[in-house]
């Protein structure tokens, strides 16, 4: 059963990737908010920065991979103040079966990624009639 | 209003990454009391050169119709807007974590600059602003003459 605690994650993880300070790279956790209606669950994940080229959904075994990456925006200039780095956005999340992994659909807006993830049919409330 | 769901034991999402996050959740950045979460950070970030200073702060999902950038004593940066939470008809929260609701964030630029030339976009989920540098402190060429 996958009805077990959420395990939130964060890994922070410094990757040099160059002498220069502004071409050096961290993965980050976008915050997230997950919401559900009967039809679907809607994951919203912070990617500022991040071009829709840039961003690679994968749902692979049951784990549903966000990653973004966010590219220099003023290289060759001096960093004269400094509150986040260059920076990749990873999480991956564990997607019950109850989701229609075929017809999940994603949208980034302003920073947004908005991810649709349609539930099976049969796990949809139904209304049954009842005849008299 | 979403409705909030209490237990997240009935959560259909798991995560594989570690618990680091889940603890500074717990312990301060966003209370597990249904408070609400902290406000956007704005985290900025200043680039410059001779010319300008070139300004990024982040703000995802924010409308950029209602920000409101100010320039004040020449080098008083200022960004205020606000951030509306997801309105979904019908949705029951099952995670909150992006924060939401007014911001103010206030930034001492490393620089005097002219405050009438600053020009502003929003892309991305990113406010740039590229500030030119006050005349006065520009670097000029002194020109040096050959002795007469």
């Amino acid at each position: 059963m996958l009805d077990t605690a959420i395990k939130n994650g964060g890994t922070e993880q410094a990757q040099a990737t160059g002498e220069n300070a502004d071409v050096r790279a961290v993965t980050v956790t976008p915050r997230v908010d997950i919401l559900e209606t009967e039809n679907e669950f809607l994951l919203l994940a912070d990617l500022p920065g991040v071009k829709s080229d840039d961003v690679d959904i994968r749902f692979e075994k049951g784990e549903l991979t966000l990653h973004g990456r966010r590219l220099p925006s003023f290289p060759g200039k001096g960093v004269a103040h400094r509150e986040h780095p260059a920076t990749n956005y990873q999480r991956v999340f564990v997607v019950a079966d109850t989701v229609a992994a075929d017809k999940i659909t994603a949208e980034l807006k302003d920073g947004v990624l908005t991810v649709r993830l349609p539930k099976v049919e049969a796990v949809k409330p139904k209304k049954i009639s009842v005849r008299g | 209003m979403n409705r909030i769901r209490r237990n997240p034991l009935g959560a259909l999402f798991n995560e594989v990454n570690s618990m680091q996050e889940e603890f500074a959740r717990l312990f301060g950045r966003v209370s597990p009391f249904g408070t609400g979460p902290v406000p956007l950070a704005a985290p900025v970030n200043v680039w410059e050169d001779d010319q300008a200073l070139y300004v990024e702060v982040d703000l995802p999902g924010v409308d950029p119709a209602k920000l409101d950038v100010t320039v004040t004593e020449g080098n008083q940066l200022t960004i205020q807007g606000e951030r509306a939470a997801p309105d979904i008809a019908g949705a029951t929260w099952v995670r909150q974590e992006r924060p939401i609701g007014p911001f103010v964030r206030e930034v001492a630029l490393p620089a005097l600059v002219d405050a009438d030339k600053v020009e502003a976009g929003y892309e991305n989920g990113v406010l740039r602003l590229t500030l030119p540098k006050h005349e006065a402190v520009k670097p000029r060429k002194i020109q040096v003459k050959a002795g007469a």
